[in-house]
């Protein structure tokens, strides 16, 4: 369970042993503290001009040097044995049950199951209504998710950690994980949950604008139960998949688009575009006004569906699906004054992505 | 000491200062820079301090009020860069500058000219990093620690003026730096060898070849930043075969002696402190010798202890580990010696004493916490943490900020020649110690529950914590007026006139001039026996 | 110290040259952060004027600094103390210029044997390997990075051989031009000084040859990647010492022309003599590091 002075013991083995190893070495420290402190305490009240003191003359000795040297060495050496065990309990990802491919990106998680054709993203999903003090703040606030991840419990998880932009970290303070999200590289961390539940990490590096907004839900559930959610959400990706080759020949209302399109934007890309699509000068771009929303179609399908290396516009053909991101491109090419008056449809980003 | 009373009858001949602005800007004498320094980190600290206000107002309750996300991590940014390079830094080498020649007995630096350059470059660079706030866009926002890729690809076009502005502030760090070893190497009296020189000059030494050890290093940092982000270059990027982590080695081989740069000085400082007011000759002298220099080369060899959660092999987790615990040592051993100083001592307490005593018990209680978090498993769980800013904030501000008070509170009335304002010093220490605890103390608590840092807003449980560290935030800014204030009426020549010797316990060539010290010194040697 | 006789320590009177380089040093960091903005950005603005606008008050100020220098030692007012100040103060400002190439080698070592390996699945990196770069292998020089840019790799004989050969033995001439300072052997000092400048000059011809052929030829360029990356940034900052070294020794000609120098008043000569040995030192550890092994 939580606690609001202090780290939490979690619900692994490791995150035990690690709040143990904390706690032993807060003793410690608070141990060292009372003497070091006492002695100066007790000097400051006896050893007082005011009090008549009168100054002694020794200035050095080499026998209770050594000793505050060796005594607090020996200390040390006690902390160190304890810390590297756990150490090496904690890294030794070998022989996992379930592997699971976590990819940060500004400014939300990916999850994706290594042995099932199951992935998604994991957003915020707190109101902004609530984080501009409009409405109410809910009893999650901020470490909310549209969709959490789920873990079996009992068995050995092995997350494989990446990013898609910059460097975030992946932390779940119950399991005593954190590790950073490299771009290019894949950092390896694991854990075993003992009990079902529900729990509550962050974005623990620096990412950005949106670095405090970045929440990572996780539930864990009995491994008969996960299995069969998992299984569900396998038959689910797959039907939406081809539903979405069936959607191909079909075209929407404008109407029906801009509907679409104006809630994926708000999730997707107000973020940095600003729910007003006037961007952040200097920062992110305006799609108000902008000569690639109001005139060059196909450009900006491409910018939307691959992203524009080298900057922070990412690529969300991955993200999103042919019937959204038709969506959100008619929405930006409309809304806010854009009126261009023109749609696109699933069949036109499809047909940029084929390549045909 | 028959050469310095010649010396004090020569100098009466010979104080004419040159008058108006022009003295400040042609200057070549190490008061006047010494001055120059130490107002420019005053200036620095308030507006560090007040960016800091900022930060603590956005976080004073849960939600979005003040500030926009992007400009918060502005705040933070530009707060830590203007703290660390423009307040601490400086504000220790204006004490060098100030006490180190009058301490060994020299005339001046040695380097008088370039003195002067390696001040006036710094207004202009923290002119350009300030300025660049209000650029489009914005000014740097990833952090003074401005890892890769947030600072290359992803970072707006204030980059390249942070760049630059970073390279000045190095410039002016490298040639402080080689400054005050070849005044110390060069310029000692005739009879001040190795190890009767003060501890303030030997924590200097040991600093000063930290800082030419290590600022190039940033320098080469920020340079790879420039051109990876407009050049090209793919230093910190995987694609090309290189590394964002590598950044991180590269920055914390120069940003971990970084820290202990900001905190030797003091612990010179607080050794002349403390054996003063107790009227006993400091403990261990030579052990205190050995550990800061044993300090010094350990802190080569710990950097990563910042990158436990980068994923580094076991191997070097455990190495970064063991070898950061390491330095608890010698701290130890400082520490034990000033109290061991104290012991039967003839203790009072005036005002340079009330911060020292301050200073070793809140900087012992940030070391603890450092020291928890050198064990990597743990570490994992304070990371990038408010636990981490509260083991910062106490070494640096109850530390590192608490020393430069008690060394201006010590040395205050040899510059102007005026004791200061007893009461308003009272007040500004027990205003100072009450809310600094009030701020910094319970980030402990929101950290280990589990609030990051750099984040402009955050969930209910960590809202009544976050309030009192505000209030106390805000408190002791107003605090640090009252110092404003008894440092602008010194400084103002308004106060009871100091004796030469100022503290009756004082020991040292700095307490045989007369106060104020004259314009110029030791034009002729003193001789030590 | 104290059996040294007692001279007077020069402390020269107010100067206004440092506040000159403060501004142009301004000036500099303005002028550049804007220029390099504005240059690859593709921009309009003022970076460029603001930048020369500083390079010139730089110059200024060094000629200005240095000529003042130059009358008080020809005045005789330095004692043998102030000597060794600038000694020691150039000893370390080269060790602080030895810091700034180790950076850049840190980065070259670090790529080379842990990055790149890294990426090509060593140590705890299989998964990335695997996953984000499958089928890349390690190499150096990389040749072809992760992201597929190609190039190919500098060979060590032929043009940097040379300039290995031409540093080395402008170092040996450099000291016998310092010897015959110390003897007193004005001619011979000339003719070693002079053979030291050409042989900096070639260098630094032949550096640019080199960086010729390297982009039209062998498509090495400064994003070929890292190997591109630590290749130019290491040859670069090196050839810029190598420039700055040379102007140095044109200077230390020309005062020697005037008359400038003997046995005991020689610092700014000895400087840069050891200025241009520190370089040759950092070529010979490049040479190594980033073209033979
Ligand atoms: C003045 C500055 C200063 C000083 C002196 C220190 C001192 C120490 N620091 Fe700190 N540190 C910082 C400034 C400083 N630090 C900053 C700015 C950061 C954050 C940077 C950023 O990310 O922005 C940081 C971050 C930081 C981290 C990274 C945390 C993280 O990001 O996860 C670590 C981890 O090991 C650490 C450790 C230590 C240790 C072990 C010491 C030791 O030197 C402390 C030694 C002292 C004692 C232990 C107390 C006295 C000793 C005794 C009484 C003897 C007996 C004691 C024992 C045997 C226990 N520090
Ligand atoms: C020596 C260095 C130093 C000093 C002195 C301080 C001083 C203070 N610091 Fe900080 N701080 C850092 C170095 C320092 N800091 C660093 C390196 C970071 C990390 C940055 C990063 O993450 O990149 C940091 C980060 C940091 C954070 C975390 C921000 C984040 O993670 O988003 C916070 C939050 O509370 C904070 C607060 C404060 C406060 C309240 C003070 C106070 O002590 C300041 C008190 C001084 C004044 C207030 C000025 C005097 C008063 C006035 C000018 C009058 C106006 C007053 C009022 C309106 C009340 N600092
Ligand atoms: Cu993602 Cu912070
Ligand atoms: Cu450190």
């Amino acid at each position: 369970e939580r606690s609001d002075i202090n780290l939490r013991k979690g619900v692994t083995d490791i995150s035990e042993q690690v709040y143990g190893l904390h706690m032993t070495i807060f003793y410690i420290c608070v141990v060292i503290g009372v003497l070091v402190f006492g002695a100066m305490l007790y000097a400051m009240i006896f050893h007082r001009k005011s009090k008549g003191a009168k100054p002694a003359n020794f200035h050095e000795s080499v026998k209770v040097e050594v000793a505050w040297t060796i005594v607090p060495f020996l200390i040390l050496v006690g902390m160190a044995v304890p810390a590297a065990k756990t150490l090496i309990a904690m890294e030794d990802t070998t022989e996992a049950d379930v592997t699971i491919l976590v990819t940060g990106s500004q400014w939300k998680w990916h999850y994706k199951y290594m042995d099932h054709e199951v992935d998604y993203f994991s957003l915020l999903a707190t109101q902004q209504e609530q984080i501009t003090n409009k409405f109410d703040k809910g009893e999650n606030y901020l470490l909310e998710v549209d969709r959490p991840l789920v873990i079996p419990t009992g068995q050995k998880v092995r997350f494989l950690i990446t990013s898609d932009d910059v460097i975030h970290s992946w932390w779940v303070p119950d399991f005593a994980i954190k590790k950073d999200a490299n771009p290019g590289f894949i950092n390896e961390a694991w854990t075993k949950v003992n009990e079902p539940g529900l729990y509550r990490g962050q974005c623990a590096e620096l990412c950005g604008k949106d670095h405090g907004f970045m929440p990572v839900v996780v539930i864990a559930k009995e491994p008969a139960e996960y299995e069969r959610w998992i299984a569900e959400q396998e038959q689910k990706q797959l039907k939406a998949k081809e539903k979405e080759q069936k959607m191909l020949a079909m075209n929407m209302e404008m109407e029906e688009l801009m509907d679409v399109g104006k809630q994926v934007y708000q999730s997707a890309c107000a973020a940095c575009h600003m729910p007003n699509g006037e961007g952040l000068p200097g920062v992110f771009p305006a799609l108000k006004g902008s000569d690639v929303a109001l005139n060059d179609m196909p450009k900006h399908i491409d910018v939307v569906v691959n992203g524009v290396p080298g900057t922070a516009m990412q690529a969300f053909a991955k993200q999103l699906s042919l019937k959204e991101l038709a969506a959100v491109i008619t929405y930006e090419r409309n809304a806010w004054g854009n009126d261009t008056g023109e749609t696109v449809q699933a069949k036109d980003v499809n047909a940029l992505i084929t390549g045909n | 000491m028959s050469s310095v009373a010649d010396d004090l009858h020569h100098d009466e001949h010979h104080d004419h200062k040159p008058a108006g602005i022009m003295r400040w800007l042609l200057t070549t004498n190490h008061k006047d820079i010494g001055t120059l320094y130490l107002w420019f980190a005053f200036i620095m600290f308030l507006v560090g301090g007040a960016m800091a206000m900022v930060i603590r107002a956005e976080l004073f309750q849960p939600g979005l009020q003040i500030v926009e996300p992007n400009f918060f991590n502005q705040m933070t940014t530009v707060h830590g860069l203007i703290m660390v390079f423009g307040a601490v830094m400086p504000a220790f080498t204006g004490l060098a500058n100030w006490m180190v020649p009058l301490m060994i007995g020299a005339p001046d630096m040695a380097l008088p000219r370039m003195n002067n350059w390696s001040f006036w470059i710094l207004p202009g660079a923290f002119l350009i990093l300030l300025s660049s706030l209000f650029l489009e866009g914005g000014g740097p926002n990833f952090g003074w620690t401005f890892y890769a890729p947030l600072s290359t690809t992803f970072s707006n076009d204030s980059t390249a003026l942070f760049v630059f502005s970073v390279h000045i502030m190095g410039i002016s760090s490298i040639m402080g730096a080689i400054n005050v070893i070849v005044t110390i190497f060069n310029m000692r009296a005739p009879g001040m060898t190795w190890m009767k020189m003060p501890m303030f000059v030997w924590t200097w030494l040991i600093t000063a070849f930290l800082l030419i050890a290590v600022m190039p290093v940033l320098a080469g940092a920020v340079t790879m930043v420039l051109t990876d982000k407009y050049f090209g270059t793919s230093f910190f990027d995987a694609a090309g075969g290189g590394d964002p982590v590598m950044f991180q080695h590269i920055f914390w081989f120069f940003g971990h002696p970084e820290v202990y740069i900001m905190i030797l000085p003091a612990f010179g400082i607080i050794s002349h402190i403390v054996p003063t007011f107790s009227r006993k000759r400091l403990f261990g002298y030579s052990s205190m010798v050995y550990a800061t220099a044993s300090i010094a080369l350990l802190s080569f060899i710990v950097w990563a202890h910042h990158m436990f959660t980068t994923g580094m092999p076991l191997f070097a987790e455990m190495f970064f580990m063991f070898a950061t615990m390491l330095i608890s040592v010698p701290t130890g051993v400082k520490v034990f010696n000033w109290v061991a100083t104290m012991w039967r001592g003839s203790i009072s307490y005036e005002m340079p004493m009330m911060f020292a005593l301050a200073f070793i018990v809140l900087f012992t209680i940030g070391g603890f916490s450092g020291l928890m978090l050198a064990i990597t498993p743990v570490d994992f769980q304070y990371h990038d943490t408010y636990f981490v800013v509260a083991h910062f904030h106490y070494v640096l501000v109850t530390g590192a900020v608490f020393s430069i008070m008690a060394a201006v509170y010590y040395w205050l009335p040899k510059w102007c020649g005026k004791m200061y304002d007893v009461t308003l010093a009272k007040w500004h220490f027990w205003c100072s110690m009450i809310s600094v605890n009030l701020l910094f103390f319970p980030m402990h608590f929101v950290g280990l529950a589990g609030m990051p840092r750099r984040i402009p807003d955050y969930a209910l449980q960590f809202a009544d914590f976050n309030k009192w560290i505000s209030i106390g935030g805000f408190a002791f800014g107003l605090s640090q007026l009252i110092f404003l204030a008894l440092v602008i009426k010194a400084s103002r020549k308004i106060g009871e006139p100091a004796t030469a010797q100022v503290w009756d316990g004082a020991e040292g060539l700095e307490w045989e001039v007369p106060s104020p010290a004259p314009y110029h010194t030791f034009e002729t040697p003193p001789e030590v026996k | 110290m104290s059996e040294q006789q007692y001279e007077k320590y020069y402390v020269p009177e107010q100067s206004v040259w440092p506040i000159v380089g403060a501004v142009a040093l301004f000036l500099i960091a303005v002028g550049a952060g804007n220029f390099v903005v504005e240059s690859t950005k593709g921009k309009e603005g003022y970076g460029g004027w603001i930048l020369t606008a500083g390079l010139v008050v730089l110059l200024v100020m060094l000629i200005g600094w240095f000529r003042d220098q130059i009358e008080e030692s020809m005045a005789g007012k330095y004692s043998a103390q102030l000597g060794r100040s600038y000694r020691q103060g150039m000893s370390w400002f080269i060790f602080s210029e030895i810091m700034f190439f180790a950076a850049f080698f840190g980065a070259l070592f670090y790529t080379r044997m842990i990055a790149v390996p890294w990426l090509a699945g060593e140590s705890n990196n299989a998964m990335t390997n695997e996953v984000l770069w499958p089928g890349f292998e390690a190499m150096w020089p990389l040749t072809q990075t992760p992201g597929g840019t190609t190039t190919q790799a500098m060979g060590w004989m032929g043009l940097p051989l040379v300039n290995t050969a031409i540093l080395l033995i402008s170092s040996v001439t450099a000291h016998f031009a310092h010897v015959a300072l110390e003897e007193g052997k004005r001619a011979r000092l000339k003719l070693f000084l002079g053979i030291t400048i050409v042989l900096g000059l070639i260098f630094l011809f032949l550096q640019v040859e080199e960086y010729v052929h390297a982009y039209r030829d062998l498509g090495l360029m400064l994003t070929s990647g890292v190997y591109g990356n630590t290749f130019f940034m290491l040859t670069g900052f090196h050839g810029l010492h190598v420039t700055l070294g040379t102007l140095m020794l044109i200077i230390m000609f020309f005062r020697v022309l005037k008359g400038h120098f003997d046995k005991e008043n020689q610092f700014a000569f000895q400087a840069t003599s050891w200025y241009w040995h520190f370089v040759d030192v950092v070529w010979v550890i490049l040479f190594v590091f980033v073209y033979i092994i």
